[in-house]
């Protein structure tokens, strides 16, 4: 028979439109407005998972996004979203609905062994326990991880879009209940712009399971007509699926609004979700609150459910969640839920109230109805395996009361306001005592009504949503000067709730009571932690995992504050609750990450030869978001080979590079030079115009942090290279000084690093090269020496060449505006091939700079170098103050062991040492080593026809010629090197100046 | 999130600024005058006051312009900005 536990009639499900999903395979009715859960509680299928650690079978608990265990896996394949609330997740023809935490399935599942041995497996146990043998480490691992499994992440790419938004509004009302309906409402006659978000897919909250009347109307028709009237009013805009899950500074506000809620799993759509991201100059807080679970023992037993969440799956989804209810509360709510079951023809075997006082409205109606109502009683226990089968009733005192059969255990241990946004951005709150919970106060731009303000009466609410619409709207000055309209509901009065934390006396001895069921964090193991000394709330929390379950802890912290506090003899205030911290519900991957994934997670640069290097077969490499040709291999060469081939074409005849990526700041103004005085370590205000310097830029700490020439185009104009990728950091760099040090400086800096590309021609037959090209540069070496540049033309383009050399051979680089460059290269390119012009990638470029002891920064460097410790002393300018220079005479700047640059030669020249190897004196048995320095780069050189390595080696200047040892990755196997002067190839530098 | 008002572009999100640490830290005149122990002081030393706290900011992705916001470290409250001269 399908679907025996819907009611014959009511509730807000469409059975006009009837549909079908699986769960676990098994083909589950349902009904148009239906959830996963409401359709599975109606189909009488009340296990829907194991827990967490012991296994034990778990039902559903909740109506809404405060459920902890009806977790599961919905879809298949790529689309397969694990860790969904069937609570919340609509019922769509064709879903395929798994369980997530059982072995090998739900009803036989060998896990649950785990619950035999629960008394030695305690809170605290993974860490005690688990630690030792090391060695057993990947095999604990494997079996937890098999053991806690929390459903399945897709293994293939997840074929949907998603988006994020970002939006602006006057006043976010988050919760479409009956306060955040009438705040919108209030807000929108004010005159202000309106986003109004609830977390399910029909506005109206508590409105949709109650049978009281709004206005006259019954209150789920009032919520659907204010909403439908919200959604047409120009300026306002209602999301429904959408939750908030995060509260930030500045009131920043994200929501995840889920599209595919309606979509059969395996169709798909677009876009999956969206993430928005929301920046209101007003929020009202209209997220209600959430009903506290009661201990006792079995409490985790399917049919073990909050009392209001029976109502709602009565009233909205007209399914009676069993066939015999029992009842167990500490306030009036529980009776309305006995009301609604009576109405719709379920037995209420009894109601356990811990009060002694019953005679409210609410008691005297159920009483009236023949219900058995125990005052000051509690459950002590409940009976039944897979299912809750009795209650077992007592005294306060544990006199028994008797055993009531029932597969229904309805509990309401009061209410506790979901403030977890408020909380999350560190709203103010406080203990509020008539609840027994926390409760917000209003924060900055923060105004929250209803139930999460601790109201839980209709009529109060919508007026208190009323006033917090209004006052939202006249913070930002919107008001249309009347009074808005209260929504008007009947008042009833609620006697007042009597905290029950702990059962009193033995009662608290029936074991096992769970406080987090999703966690598995019993009664038991919050005394231990306080036992163990872990008494703070966030101790108990690492010590027992309480809250730490993908559902936050919604039910189980306000419980655990009272039970603490009671355990400690403490004013539950002065406990509070664990951090409240984003994202209140889980928020699939895909829509945080949105479109920032794949070749948009990141820009990628690329100069303007990037087609001709692909032409030319290059291998690539990234330099920070730049695309770098690397070096290009021939047919059937490796890397090796091709690189060895650059490098000899460079040394014997002329390679072309592709070195636009140099960062170029343009630096003009008649302080132009005082400028580059003070921030580089040499002297530059007499350089003259058409002259370039090599220099070095220093932290205030004496460090080097970036090098690179810079040329004087005229008076008042330099232009500046810096390494590639320091060129953002550099230009940051000046700026600071000159805006917030020395804003009397005229001196203007312009990045102009996209706009010019750089070739360099490098080799002793590049002036031949240039020469075919064609230019009206005159290239004979005394009308165009080394460190100068020209203006002029190369093959029919203006040009500006420098004569300056990275490589140690005769070179140029040729600047061009970007859009001539690669006209300037194929000519090059052209006019070179008749003398064996090799492109070279980056690989090269560094080969030929090692041979030259040239320092890369961020290689040879890493920010604790300073240039006396690479060699370059001889740049530090006596004459003047420059950034960095004071530092240079600290004690530590002067240490004659500071570690410095040397070149390393291995005993065996075919062996290459590893770069970040460590450098040793004696690897003998002595441990552990001292380490004398480490290898920063290290090669092949094909022109040495050996290897060849720089190091950074502890007064290493002082004693060329040492032996030491360079370790490897192999343990024990250390290669042998003897240091030397760290220019390898042409140190007299003839080369580059022919 | 910070909403940083730049004194020229207006507000931004953080996401376009870069953080500069502590503001009022001027550069010593003369160096070479200070002892070791007062160069390691305007080095390193920093005072991560606790409440109201004025700070450097550029405005990296917008006018490339470093001000002085002030802002309460402990609510991060933005409590208002300046420029290092001349006025937007």
């Amino acid at each position: 028979m399908s679907q025996p536990f819907r009611l014959d009639h009511g509730g807000r499900v469409d059975r006009d439109t009837p549909l079908q999903f699986t769960f676990d395979g098994r083909p589950i009715d349902a009904f148009r407005g239906d959830t996963v859960a409401s359709a599975l509680l109606a189909n009488g299928v009340t296990l829907v998972g194991r827990s967490f650690k012991y296994h034990r079978p778990r039902g559903i608990v909740s109506a809404g996004a405060e459920d902890p265990n009806a977790f599961v896996q919905l879809g298949h394949g790529a689309r397969t979203l694990p860790n969904r609330l069937g609570t919340v997740t609509a019922a769509t023809l064709g879903l395929k609905v798994r369980h997530v935490n059982a072995w090998p399935n739900l009803e036989y599942d060998l896990m649950s062994a785990f619950g035999l041995v629960a008394p030695f497996i305690p809170a605290g146990f993974y860490y005690k326990t688990l630690m030792w043998p090391r060695r057993f480490w990947p095999l604990y691992e494997h079996v937890l991880r098999h053991a806690a499994g929390l459903g399945h992440a897709p293994t293939a790419a997840d074929p949907d879009r998603y988006d994020h938004v970002h939006a602006h509004c006057d006043v976010l009302v988050v919760g479409a209940g009956p306060a955040g309906l009438a705040a919108a409402h209030a807000a929108v006659q004010s005159g202000a712009r309106v986003l109004l978000v609830d977390e399910q897919s029909e506005a109206g909250g508590s409105l949709l399971s109650t049978d009281e009347r709004v206005d006259g109307l019954p209150a789920p028709q009032w919520a659907a007509t204010a909403t439908a009237e919200l959604a047409a009013t120009p300026g306002v805009t209602v999301l429904p699926n959408t939750t908030a899950f995060g509260l930030y500074e500045s009131n920043l506000v994200l929501l995840a609004e889920r599209l595919r809620t309606d979509q059969p799993d395996d169709a798909g759509s677009e876009s999956g979700a969206r993430v928005w991201r929301v920046l209101p100059r007003q929020i009202v807080l209209a997220t209600g609150a959430h009903e506290r679970p009661l201990l006792f023992a079995n409490n985790d037993r399917p049919g073990v459910m909050l009392a209001g969440a029976i109502s709602t799956y009565v009233r909205r989804y007209a399914v009676a969640p069993g066939s015999r209810a029992v009842l167990f509360t500490n306030n009036d709510s529980a009776y309305r839920t006995a009301l609604d079951l009576t109405d719709a023809g379920v037995p209420v075997a009894a109601i356990a109230d811990v009060r002694t006082d019953t005679d409210g409205d609410l008691p005297s109606e159920a009483r009236a109805q023949g219900i058995p109502i125990h005052a000051g009683a509690a459950v002590r226990r409940a009976h039944g395996r897979g299912r809750v089968a009795a209650a077992e009733l007592c005294s306060l005192d544990g006199a028994p009361l008797g055993t009531v059969e029932c597969d229904l255990l309805g509990v309401s241990g009061g209410f506790a306001p979901a403030l977890h946004l408020h909380a999350q951005a560190s709203g103010p709150t406080e203990w509020d005592p008539t609840l027994a919970a926390f409760a917000p106060r209003p924060g900055s731009g923060i105004h929250p009504a209803g139930a999460v303000a601790g109201e839980l009466d209709l009529a109060a609410t919508l007026r208190q949503g009323t006033q917090a619409g209004s006052a939202a709207a006249a913070a930002v000055g919107c008001s249309n000067g009347s009074e808005p309209e209260v929504p008007r509901a009947t008042e009833s009065t609620q006697a007042p709730i009597q905290p029950y934390w702990l059962p009193p006396g033995d009662l608290a001895g029936a074991k096992p009571q769970f406080v987090d069921l999703h966690e598995d964090v019993t009664l038991d193991d919050l005394r231990l932690s306080l036992r163990e000394g872990y008494e703070s709330i966030e101790h108990v929390k690492r010590y027992t995992t309480l809250g730490m379950g993908p559902d936050q802890g919604k039910l189980a912290n306000p419980l655990a504050t009272g039970v603490i506090a009671q355990l400690l003899g403490r004013d539950p205030a002065s406990v509070g609750t664990p951090r409240h911290r984003p994202a209140y519900s889980p928020v699939s991957l895909g829509a945080i990450a949105g479109r920032h994934i794949g070749p948009l997670a990141d820009p990628v640069r690329v100069t303007p030869m990037q087609d001709w290097h692909e032409a030319a077969g290059a291998r690539f490499e990234n330099v920070g978001q730049w695309r770098r040709a690397w070096y290009y291999p021939q047919p059937g060469e490796s890397m090796h080979e091709a690189v060895a081939r650059e490098c000899l074409a460079v040394r014997h005849r002329v390679g072309i590079l592709d070195y636009s990526t140099l960062g170029k700041i343009e630096i003009t103004g008649p302080d132009a030079g005082e400028f580059l005085d003070r921030v580089y370590t040499n002297a530059w205000k007499r350089l003259r115009p058409g002259r370039c310097r090599y220099g070095l830029m220093l932290g205030e700490d004496g460090m080097i942090f970036d090098d690179g020439v810079t040329a004087r185009l005229d008076d008042q104009r330099y232009l500046m290279f810096t390494s590639t990728s320091n060129a953002a950091p550099v230009l940051a760099w000046l700026e600071q000084w000159l805006q917030t040090e020395w804003p009397d400086l005229r001196v203007y800096l312009t990045s102009v690093s996209e706009h010019w590309s750089n070739i360099a021609l490098a080799g002793p037959r590049s002036r031949d090269v240039l020469a075919a090209a064609g230019t009206d540069i005159p290239l004979a070496g005394r009308d165009f020496p080394f460190m100068t540049f020209r203006e002029g033309h190369v093959a029919g383009v203006p040009t500006r060449v420098f004569r300056i050399s990275f490589s140690g051979e005769l070179s140029y680089e040729i600047n061009v505006a970007a859009d001539r460059a690669r006209h300037v290269w194929e000519s090059l390119v052209d006019a070179g091939r008749p003398l064996g012009i090799t492109p070279y990638g980056t690989e090269t470029m560094h080969v030929l700079r090692a041979e030259k002891g040239f320092i890369i920064v961020g290689q040879e460097t890493d920010g604790s170098v300073t240039p006396s410790d690479v060699g370059l002393g001889r740049l530090l300018s006596r004459r003047k103050d420059f950034l960095g220079k004071r530092s240079l005479s600290r004690p530590d700047s002067v240490r004659p062991d500071r570690k410095q640059l040397v070149g390393l030669l291995t005993d065996d020249p075919a062996q290459v040492l590893p770069e970040g190897g460590h450098v040793v004196d004696d690897p003998g048995p002595q441990r552990p080593l001292p380490m004398r320095g480490h290898v920063t780069s290290s090669y092949v050189s094909p022109v040495l026809g050996r290897s060849i390595a720089l190091a950074m080696v502890s007064g290493g200047r002082a004693a060329l010629g040492e032996r030491l040892y360079v370790a490897t990755l192999h343990n024990d196997r250390w290669l042998p090197a003897r240091s030397c002067h760290p220019v390898f190839y042409d140190p007299a530098g003839a080369r580059q100046h022919a | 999130m910070l909403l940083i008002p730049c004194p020229w572009c207006g507000p931004r999100e953080d996401d376009e600024f870069t953080f500069g640490g502590e503001a009022d830290f001027p550069r010593p005149a003369e160096p070479e005058a200070l002892t070791d122990e007062q160069w390691a002081d305007y080095l390193f030393m920093r005072d991560n006051r606790r409440g109201r706290h004025r700070e450097q900011w550029c405005h990296t992705a917008g006018c490339r312009r470093w001000f002085i916001v002030e802002r309460d470290t402990v609510t991060n409250e933005i409590l208002g900005a300046g420029t290092y001269g001349g006025s937007p």
